[in-house]
């Protein structure tokens, strides 16, 4: 019975490449990425081998530790867990508990984050290659250890099964994970610099949490090659009674998950307030602008990339604050302007099959590029003015002001219009509807990467007026550029913007169910 | 306008099937003969006119030359197995998905040739689409009727009225990303009758619905086509097309089989009996036998 659930695992895993060469194209980078990844850590921990033996301790102990804790939270945060084995779809074929949940254990293992994991962890055997007591501890301590990662995680998502399967946790989850992954910089910095300071502490640390649940099997090697084979033998107690633990608890969960599904729903609520839809113009494209807000509000996919926003300048600013001036301050509007602008040329492609409903209501092209476009510009306009103006007081350069002014207003339009043409065009992969912002996205990534490319370089064709003036005024010094681009940013924005969503609409008119069917192959 | 009758494609039954012919012929004698509303010269214009639809995905041929006349006030059930190209036929002939070949009149109107004209007369409950399920059932509906350049008042009193009429007032505002899978089709189904259109394409309206609410949607249906709107339904179930419809066309492997009205086609069996003599199926009953031994 393991070994059957371990084939299905791995065939599961096998059927995924069989689609489409270019989504294969998109997961052999990924597996490339993952893979670099993979030998600069297990090259790491060989090169240790040479390392004193105090520090590979630390090393490997708080490193072991850090991936439990990772294997414990991330699959929380990122509804990244792998649910391909989801112990619920086992229930109707009465398999033993305990031959399931070796199964599902030893499953776990079959996949990228298992693998990668199993052989990092294999890889403090090179740290250990010292001795033949520390090789064989740190073997045993390897393995250990990752089982104890995969256990872990399965005990902490069947206990929040329920909690994550509600779709108000999933949302709020998914959105405020990107605060620390944007602001991964500065913590890094801080956490480099916490280090730096308490250098001497961190061994002290290391062997505390060594005695832990956490670490204990990760310290096995090191304490066998220190010699103290006293504390190794409680050091591996620990850790199988950990894992036994574990297993029970998982054992014990699954049992109430089995009989007891995770109940999802939200509780009835009156009608009565129509929102946007009561404010905005009683129009198809009033409609389609009220929707898109509302959208911008409520789908993690849309928030998202609207918390990332206030985060670029605090970005910005502590880069700055690290020494090289605030000149990257300066390019904040106009970056800002291209990102807000650019986002909805995957508009059609959030909607996915949703998208029925304009085609079938017979929405003409223009009204709906219109509506979608409007719904951007009015959360993008104040931010891209809020952000061109605002880094000024901090540097001072107020003579950029109509100069940065025109060209982020150029950008934001400018891109509002090739934008409504791209989306009324090409289908972008994108998460679906009800998914992690996170989510690998199913379909043509390879196809979405060419069309972000060119896209990206057809915008800069259609700036360069706005890019020269900036230009002329960084070589010649003076203002009259920037007063020129003050009126040339804005005009020449919005004619492409009335182009591009005149095109678009002409575009989507005729090829509407056409993007309709690119949209029904991922659902 | 060509009349119906006049079709180069008239729809008929594959020789080899041994079904009584005029069972098989009705949608001509039918179309005409039905109580119509329209007319143009004197003739009577279908409801909705298919006229030879085929689509091919890949090396699947999914529809294979499809002709229907819905006569303007029928209730028209659409029959036939899973993959019989039921969806596939009425998307084609909702201007959802483009037909290889052949053409789908609404009311006379083109669907392919003038779209936006031919989708205001129709309202469509796609099957296995998503809904912007974001917003709150009320808001959806409402969205649906000013997409259509509805007046605001107008639309805000529909609203209430369908919700009423469905059962949903007490989860207006509950997003449709909350409801049940019935609650979710009778949301769909009061986005595609906002607008009070002369058609209703329903496909796979009565999945997952409730008896009570299926009993009032049945209702809200038969009054409509009292008053003179047509309505088609796909379906799997036979017993309620047959009670429910007016005409059936049994549709498998995509193609018409049989089409006319309900009692021409079933010709004194039940319409599931006829249904599956003219599918083909019920050839599993021998076999399986260790499923009796236990």
């Amino acid at each position: 019975m393991v070994a059957h659930l371990l084939g299905l695992k791995w065939q599961l895993l096998l059927n995924g490449f069989q689609r489409s060469p270019w989504q294969l194209v998109g997961m052999a980078l990924g597996l490339l990425y993952a893979l670099g990844v993979l030998v600069l850590l297990v090259g790491g921990l060989i090169a240790l081998r040479w390392a004193d033996a105090e520090i590979a301790h630390t090393v490997v102990v708080l490193g072991g530790a850090a991936t439990v804790l990772g294997w414990a939270i991330i699959p929380l945060v990122a509804s990244a867990a792998d649910m391909t084995l989801d112990p619920a779809r086992f229930t109707t074929f009465a398999i033993p508990p305990r031959q399931l949940l070796a199964g599902l254990a030893l499953a776990g293992f079959i996949g990228i984050p298992g693998l990668a994991t199993l052989i990092a962890a294999l890889g403090s055997v090179g740290t250990w290659w010292r001795s033949v007591p520390a090789v064989t501890g740190a073997l045993v301590g390897a393995v250990l250890g990752a089982f104890t990662c995969v256990v872990l995680s399965k005990v902490v998502t069947t206990a929040t099964a329920g909690l994550a399967s509600s779709r108000r946790f999933k949302d709020v989850s998914s959105i405020i994970v990107f605060i620390p992954l944007m602001l991964l910089g500065p913590i890094m910095v801080g956490v480099v610099d916490g280090v730096r300071s308490s250098a001497d502490y961190l061994p002290v640390l290391a062997r505390t949490v060594s005695w832990t649940p956490l670490g204990a099997a990760w310290s096995l090697g090191g304490d066998l090659e220190a010699g103290d084979f006293a504390a190794a033998g409680l050091k591996f107690l620990i850790s199988a009674v950990t894992i036994a633990g574990l297993l029970l608890c998982w054992h014990l969960l699954l049992q109430r998950a089995l009989v007891t599904p995770p109940y999802s729903g939200g509780s009835a609520r009156k009608g009565g307030k129509l929102g946007l839809f009561g404010l905005l113009p009683a129009t198809p494209s009033g409609a389609v602008a009220a929707r898109a807000l509302i959208y911008w509000m409520k789908d993690p996919r849309y928030a998202a990339s609207l918390v990332i926003v206030p985060l670029f300048p605090v970005l910005f600013f502590f880069s700055g604050s690290q020494g090289g001036g605030y000149g990257l301050l300066m390019i904040l509007g106009p970056l800002t302007a291209f990102m807000m602008a650019w986002s909805i040329c995957a508009d059609v492609s959030y909607d996915n099959t949703a998208f029925a409903l304009h085609l079938a209501a017979g929405v003409r092209g223009v009204d709906d590029r219109l509506g979608r476009a409007m719904a951007c510009l009015a959360i993008s306009l104040p931010v891209v003015l809020v952000f061109t103006v605002g880094p000024l007081f901090v540097t001072g350069d107020w003579q950029w002001l109509p100069n940065l002014l025109g060209l982020s207003l150029g950008t934001l339009f400018t891109g509002l219009g090739l934008s409504s043409v791209i989306s009324a065009r090409y289908n972008i992969a994108v998460p679906l509807p009800g998914d992690s912002p996170f989510k690998k996205p199913p379909g043509n990534v390879a196809q979405t990467l060419a069309v972000q490319a060119v896209g990206m370089g057809v915008l800069a064709l259609l700036l360069i007026p706005e890019l020269a003036l900036v230009a002329v005024q960084a070589f010649s010094g003076g203002p009259e550029a920037g007063w020129i681009n003050l009126a040339v940013g804005p005009l020449l924005g919005v004619i492409l913007f009335v182009v591009g969503v005149r095109l678009g609409g002409k575009w989507l008119d005729a090829r509407g169910p056409e993007m309709f069917a690119q949209l029904s192959v991922n659902r | 306008m060509t009349e119906p009758r006049h079709e180069p494609t008239p729809m008929s039954a594959p020789p080899h099937l041994d079904a009584p012919p005029h069972a098989l012929q009705p949608p001509q004698a039918a179309a005409p003969a039905a109580p119509s509303e329209g007319s143009v010269a004197g003739a009577p214009i279908a409801a909705l006119s298919i006229r030879g639809l085929a689509k091919r995905f890949g090396e699947k041929i999914a529809v294979d030359g499809v002709s229907l006349e819905v006569p303007a006030g029928s209730f028209f059930g659409m029959v036939g197995p899973n993959g019989a190209g039921k969806t596939t036929t009425l998307s084609m002939a909702t201007g959802l998905l483009r037909p290889d070949f052949g053409t789908a009149l609404v009311h006379g109107v083109d669907v392919w040739a003038r779209p936006l004209e031919a989708k205001k007369l129709m309202g469509v409950l796609p099957d296995g689409v998503r809904l912007f399920d974001r917003l709150t059932g009320e808001q959806l509906v409402t969205y649906s009727g000013l997409l259509r350049g509805m007046d605001r008042d107008v639309v805000g009193t529909r609203v209430s009225e369908l919700l009423a009429a469905l059962d949903l007032e007490a989860d207006a505002g509950s997003l449709v990303v909350d409801y049940s899978a019935g609650m979710t089709k009778k949301i769909a189904l009061a986005s595609a009758l906002i607008h009070a259109p002369r058609l209703l394409v329903l496909d796979e309206p009565f999945e997952s619905v409730d008896p009570v609410s299926a009993a009032n949607i049945r209702g809200i249906l038969e009054s409509y086509v009292a008053s003179g709107g047509t309505v088609i339904v796909s379906s799997h179930v036979m017993d309620l097309v047959q009670r429910m419809c007016s005409h059936v066309a049994v549709v498998a492997g995509g193609r018409v089989l049989a089409a006319g009205s309900v009692d021409e086609v079933r010709n004194g069996s039940t319409l599931e009996e006829r249904f599956v003599q003219l599918v083909g199926g019920g050839h599993r009953t021998e076999g399986l036998e260790w499923l009796r031994t236990f």
